[in-house]
């Protein structure tokens, strides 16, 4: 079934959501920056960045989460758990890149060994509203990385931006629940013809320039190559490519107690820092940048394809945009192209 | 041409293994953005750059190069915490080769982003214009109205020390007087000051990219990252993250060159140099003290004077 939402109808129909569900979107901070947060009022939504800073595995793996809380009264210890999620959500704006993000964590969080409970909860009681890219921007490499600027996979409804209206697909079971909704019309098979215009033009403009396919067969010659040498020197060690990730998803478990309560909290934590590797005993296996860049990069391309079929990372650029050094992982990936890699591994290729 | 010599003198110094590796700037991938680069042969001299857009304080880098002999190309700023750094001992002498360029003042990539609709796809320098080119747009903006905050305000352009200094020095007159944002700060009632600091600090994501890009950050273990005794949680409680951002600052004092490093690091843009400002203001009135100006004057909060001030002493 094809609809679309005039935009002029647009904050009705998130208010109409909102005694259901809580709804999540992308709201400014300040100029330039935004963030996925719950929203109070559909006002708030600002879709001015086709990225915003945090991406949306913020909504399912929120960068701090309380896991439980616990209590002594008086000879009693008691434990409080928190992970249940009381009302239905919808998260709206997230582009094809950060969604199918939220499909790599999911492969690592809900596997058939272990569920993350916290994370499984939340992307249960979640209805995604997936935004195609009508304009990538020239960091975006997805369509390299294995996604689209319009996949639709892992959205269950989607909207294209038709200038006046989006465009609606319902695309699951969750998103057919949609299809009475009294904002959304019919289509008119003038905006199929534009809907397709607009998909030609954005996969036109991200192109498949970066050489990411096969790219965990190269790395599996360049353990201790001297590729490592050189390409770490900038790196200074924060946490931004890390934590601005929209696949990244280690965390650090920590308790906050005082007298005779507490909570354990989960934190994101991030490879290029010094504490993340650091062993009791005071040895660091990873002592320098040099390691700890070959981490994040080697996760990314050659451990997590291994493990899953797929790279740990989907090209949204945030890496490129954000560093404050300006560390290009496109440079680093295209350093490892079939053509470039001799330097490094002689004719072992 | 600044950017032939500095290449000139990089080859030199490389082909004289009078030095390890220079570190100066490279073209970016991006517009507007220069980068790092480190080079350790003559052949590769000719990546090196210099532009308005080479924002980095350079001396950060020079804690994990330790055993080195490093060639730097140094701004005024850079050369100041380089400065700070030698009274805290963290050179060998001889250990640095400093190529000193008199700075044009640095370009605010965000402000100039900001200042245009749609991405910025091509951008270059043209006297004292930036031309700017996106899909569907081309303009010409005026240079001095998009300089970081922290150059606009600068008095030390030229490197204070520097074993060679590419071009002539350069006339040191700030285009302000005092940081834009310390004026407002300052004539806030605390309430309102603390409001605005709460605000800012809000946006922390605990990435720690303002302390990393800072050469003046260098303790071996930051006091954020101490488990014992553990001084701070790192969930993002806005007592955890003020707590931080007081204790960075405040470690700065008579430390900070003011080059701005920390607030162009931040992926949130949040505003840090007012408050490094306000204690290098606070330095200087009360102790007649600025970082990295004297190489043998001890910052004012490591030393003591007989005649120190002490009615604060009750």
């Amino acid at each position: 079934m094809k609809l679309k939402l005039d935009k002029k109808d647009f904050e009705n129909f998130f208010q109409s959501l909102m005694d259901e569900y809580d709804l999540y979107a992308p709201v400014q901070l300040a100029e330039g920056v935004s963030v996925f947060k719950k929203i109070d009022h559909p006002g708030e939504v600002n879709l001015t960045q086709l990225h915003p800073q945090k991406p949306a595995k913020d909504v399912f793996f929120p960068q701090s989460e309380v896991m439980f809380r616990y209590e002594k009264v008086g000879k009693q210890n008691q434990m409080h758990s928190t992970e249940e999620v009381k009302r239905e959500r919808i998260l709206f704006g997230a582009r094809p890149c950060d969604i199918e993000a939220i499909s790599i964590i999911e492969k690592v969080f809900v596997g058939e060994e272990y569920t993350d409970i916290y994370f499984l909860e939340k992307r249960k009681k979640t209805t995604i509203i997936g935004l195609g890219c009508n304009h990538p921007l020239s960091t975006c490499f997805c369509s390299s990385a294995g996604g689209d600027p319009f996949l639709r996979a892992g959205s269950d409804l989607f909207f294209i931006d038709l200038g006046e209206a989006y465009f609606v697909e319902l695309l699951t079971e969750k998103g057919m629940a949609f299809r009475k909704n009294k904002f959304f019309k019919e289509a008119d098979p003038k905006d199929l013809t534009l809907v397709k215009e607009l998909e030609e033009k954005a996969f036109e403009k991200v192109g498949f320039s970066i050489p990411v396919d096969g790219i965990e067969k190269r790395l599996d010659l360049m353990g201790e190559s001297s590729f490592w040498d050189r390409v770490h020197e900038k790196c200074i060690g924060c946490r931004i490519c890390t934590y601005l990730c929209p696949t990244c998803h280690c965390f650090d478990m920590v308790d906050e107690a005082s007298n005779d309560k507490g909570k354990r909290v989960r934190n994101w934590d991030s490879c290029l820092s010094p504490l993340y590797s650091l062993e009791t005993s005071g040895h660091n296996p990873r002592p320098t940048t040099r390691e700890r860049t070959r981490q994040r990069l080697m996760h990314k391309f050659n451990y997590f394809p291994k493990i899953f079929d797929r790279v740990a990372c989907v090209g949204c650029g945030r890496c490129i945009l954000y560093c404050p050094v300006h560390f290009d992982i496109r440079e680093a990936i295209n350093r490892t192209s079939p053509k470039r890699l001799k330097r490094f591994v002689g004719e072992r290729l | 041409m600044v950017q032939q010599k500095i290449r000139e003198k990089a080859r030199e110094l490389l082909t004289k293994k009078a030095v390890d590796l220079i570190i100066g700037f490279g073209e970016g991938t991006l517009p507007l953005r220069a980068t790092p680069l480190f080079i350790r042969s003559p052949e590769e001299v000719d990546r090196l750059i210099w532009n308005s857009f080479c924002e980095n304080n350079l001396a950060t880098y020079l804690h994990k190069l330790s055993q080195f002999k490093v060639g730097l190309v140094v701004k005024g700023c850079d050369s100041r915490s380089i400065i700070a750094l030698s009274l805290e001992k963290r050179f060998k002498p001889d250990q640095l080769f400093l190529i000193g360029v008199p700075c044009q003042r640095m370009v605010d990539r965000r402000r100039v982003k900001k200042a245009v609709k749609g991405e910025i796809l091509r951008a270059h320098e043209q006297g004292d214009q930036i031309m700017v080119e996106g899909e569907d747009f081309k303009t010409a903006l005026k240079r001095d109205d998009f300089l970081y905050p922290s150059c606009r305000m600068c008095t030390h352009r030229t490197p204070i020390q520097a074993n060679v200094l590419i071009g002539d020095p350069v006339e040191e007159s700030p285009l302000i007087e005092t940081h834009p944002e310390v004026k407002d700060f300052e004539k806030k009632s605390p309430e309102e000051r603390w409001k605005y600091f709460e605000k800012e600090s809000s946006r922390c994501i605990q990435c720690y990219a303002c302390r990393e890009a800072c050469p003046m950050c260098y303790c071996v273990e930051c006091f954020v990252d101490s488990y014992n005794p553990k001084w701070i949680e790192k969930g993002l409680s806005p007592s955890d993250l003020e707590f931080y951002h007081i204790v960075r600052a405040y470690h700065q004092t008579g430390r900070c060159s003011g080059c701005g490093a920390c607030e162009r690091a931040c992926p949130m843009e949040i505003r840090l140099t007012y408050l490094t400002q306000k204690l290098n203001r606070d330095a200087k009135e009360l102790f007649g003290f600025e970082a990295g100006i004297d190489a043998d004057a001890p910052p004012p909060l490591s030393t003591y004077e007989i005649e120190d001030r002490q009615e604060f002493i009750k």
